[in-house]
């Protein structure tokens, strides 16, 4: 899978989550980019991101991630 | 809407759920309005947006309030001014394992462990009779998941120092006050987190990351659970189902087989399974779950495949048969039609997806659920709970026999070309009187599942009829009616409000189970009489139009009412002087107050 593919994908999730189809992360995007980014949204946001890619994040990496752009690292680790 | 119906996609659900909601409150169904509390002990905020999906889907739309984490104990015990003002008709207590105060300690000797049960139960339960005291309304308390490891292994379980064997006393110290107490309901996640497998339920990642009492992705499990409860609670089960034979009952197809050669009965595996759905069936029927044919098969055939010796059910367990080849959902409207009840109370059972999607297509608001292979078929319709039980009532046990009665009613007014004639022979008796403690939970149930024969569909909970019973400014009425085929129990409620000389009908339903029998005289008559003992002159009736009460829109006009006002809605007044009131009805001996 490239890097555009997962970008994609998480792309698909963060329009479902947070119900705008204006969205388009990008490597830099934070949870300050999204009004709606909360932390229990975050949570739904890595639920169902490791559900779409078929992969799971360790606690740590889950709260550690810095932007979209770390997220699609780990994800391209797993699949 | 289908995505909510049991077996649903949970983690589609969690991460659409905005736009579900959007659909769900773009779709024009009517609903009621109830407000929901929710004191955790943990995070709830996806379980309320799960559970408001839920109950959207049920025909409830729900207002929530939700106190601040972790604060259910405070707020149920000294609530602060939002949740007073809330007045709340459901307060839901969201507690888990992670919520008890202390567990033993090995060390720990009989009696301490003791006293810390009593002191953990002690404080659940000054928390429900504080909130029974303030709100009187409806507490829904989860029970305790097994914890999410075993100091002890397997003798967790059996030695009163295993947290194993803590959770299971106090969950039975819980149970003890749900049977012992009106508007009080457990929600049993210690079964659905087993269901779900604790192992996955029991995720630290949800715990320490977002202080969710379960894994996330079973929020969804969880919600409906809930949700069942409180839909059960309003009146939103269903009533029965409408069952198919072949391959649904029985394997194979009892015209082309022969009856010798259906599969029923012990002698095959398969064989079995169908025997073991049948029964369960049949332990549904006993909850007073209605059971129904729908089949395309001569009907002596049907017959024929009942009376194998293998067969659970028999041909005297199904209220109405329909064995013939019209399409089902003309059948199953027939059969909702001769039960007096609305095809959406119905659930349909099918083994094939084709006749299930066309009688979903054709029956707005029916369940036509998507059961499987035979193997799958009880748990499907188990986990479904379409009849989720929030009490046993004498009257759910008698349900079927009633029904039967009702068949057999049907079949002797055939032979009357009288209708007057029919019904003197049914040898009515109605016991007319003021609400009586016996019956309150009755009354409350009858004004939150009646639909049709209800002119303002004002619901009650046990509470509140409870208090219009001991306010002197209400004139209650409760009806029960038997005649020479049985009881049918209290069927119907009238409550009136009295100011000086005028009587104010709030409330006026009748079970569906009774209608054109003249009850609506009988209670009509012992209305008027009360009603001139207490001085009262006029009465006003209320008519407020819903998608379901049509067949009483010119009700008080029958009974010798005149219309005042009518609004754009359809909304009416109507008003009666009992000056001039004549007794109305002729076939139904009431009994005289002893």
């Amino acid at each position: 899978m490239t890097r555009e593919e997962v970008f994609a994908g998480v792309n698909e999730v963060f329009r479902d989550i947070f119900d705008d189809e204006e969205i388009t992360v990008g490597e830099t995007t934070t949870a300050d980019d999204i009004e709606d980014w909360d932390s229990l949204e975050h949570i739904n946001l890595i639920v169902a991101i490791e559900k779409k890619f078929g992969m799971k994040f360790t606690m740590g990496e889950a709260t550690g991630m810095k932007n979209v752009g770390a997220m699609v690292d780990i994800i391209l680790e797993r699949v | 809407m289908k995505c909510l119906e049991y077996p649903f996609a949970g983690e589609e659900l969690l991460r659409r759920k905005k736009r579900i909601k959007k659909e769900l409150l773009a779709d024009g169904s009517v609903r009621i309005s109830k407000k929901i509390a929710i004191l955790g002990g943990s995070t709830t905020n996806d379980i309320r947006l799960m559970l408001e999906l839920f109950l959207l889907h049920y025909g409830i739309a729900p207002e929530f309030y939700e106190s601040e984490y972790n604060q259910y104990y405070e707020e149920a015990m000294f609530p602060g001014a939002e949740l007073l003002a809330f007045a709340p008709d459901v307060i839901y207590i969201h507690t888990s394992c992670h919520n008890i105060m202390a567990f033993p300690q090995l060390t720990d000797t009989p009696e301490q462990i003791e006293a810390m049960l009593q002191a953990e139960y002690g404080r659940y339960c000054g928390m429900w009779e504080a909130l029974a005291q303030r709100f009187g309304c409806i507490v829904i308390q989860n029970n305790f998941e097994y914890p999410a490891y075993r100091l002890l292994g397997s003798m967790d379980a059996s030695d009163r120092h295993g947290k194993v064997n803590f959770v299971t006393r106090l969950n039975c110290l819980f149970y003890d006050y749900a049977g012992t107490h009106e508007n009080f309901y457990i929600h049993d996640i210690n079964y659905l987190s087993a269901a779900y497998g604790l192992e996955r339920w029991a995720d630290s990642f949800s715990w320490h990351m977002y202080k969710y009492c379960c894994n996330v992705s079973a929020i969804p499990d969880f919600a409906f659970s809930l949700a069942k409860i409180i839909k059960a609670l309003y009146g939103k089960n269903k009533k029965g189902y409408v069952l198919d034979l072949d391959n649904t009952l029985w394997g194979g197809i009892v015209g082309d087989d022969g009856p010798e050669n259906i599969e029923v009965g012990q002698e095959t595996s398969m064989g079995q399974v169908y025997q073991a759905f049948q029964a369960y069936l049949k332990e549904q029927k006993q909850l007073g779950v209605l059971l129904n044919i729908d089949s395309k098969n001569e009907y002596e055939n049907a017959m024929a495949g009942l009376e194998h010796p293998g067969g659970v059910l028999k041909k005297d367990d199904f209220i109405v048969v329909k064995a013939n080849w019209e399409p089902k959902d003309k059948n199953l409207t027939d059969i909702a039609a001769e039960l007096n009840l609305l095809p959406e109370s119905l659930v349909f059972v099918d083994d094939n997806p084709a006749e299930r999607a066309i009688v979903s297509a054709q029956v707005p608001g029916v369940a036509a659920p998507e059961i499987g292979t035979v193997e799958n078929y009880i748990r499907v319709l188990d986990r479904c709970g379409y009849f989720e039980a929030t009490g046993i009532s004498a009257d759910d046990l008698k349900r079927n026999a009633m029904y039967r009665e009702n068949a057999q009613r049907t079949a002797l007014q055939a032979s009357f070309a009288d209708y007057g004639a029919y019904l003197r022979s049914l040898l009515m008796k109605a016991e007319i009187r003021p609400f009586a403690p016996a019956w309150l939970a009755r009354i409350a149930q009858l004004t939150n599942k009646s639909n049709q024969f209800n002119l303002t569909t004002k619901r009650y909970s046990q509470a509140e009829i409870a208090a219009v019973a001991a306010d002197p400014a209400y004139l209650t009425l409760y009806g029960k009616l038997e005649d020479r085929f049985g009881d049918n129990g209290v069927v119907s409620v009238v409550i009136g409000r009295q100011e000086g000389d005028a009587l104010f009908l709030d409330l006026w339903i009748m079970s569906c189970r009774v209608l054109k029998r003249d009850m609506e005289c009988a209670m009509m008559d012992a209305l008027a009489q009360r009603a001139g003992a207490r001085g009262i002159r006029t009465i006003y009736g209320f008519y407020y139009p819903t998608a379901k009460n049509k067949m009483v829109r010119d009700f008080y006009g029958e009974r010798g009412f005149s219309k005042v006002s009518q609004d754009t809605a359809g909304n009416t007044k109507w008003e009666l002087s009992l000056a001039a009131y004549r007794p109305q009805n002729t076939v139904i001996q009431v009994e005289e107050e002893i």
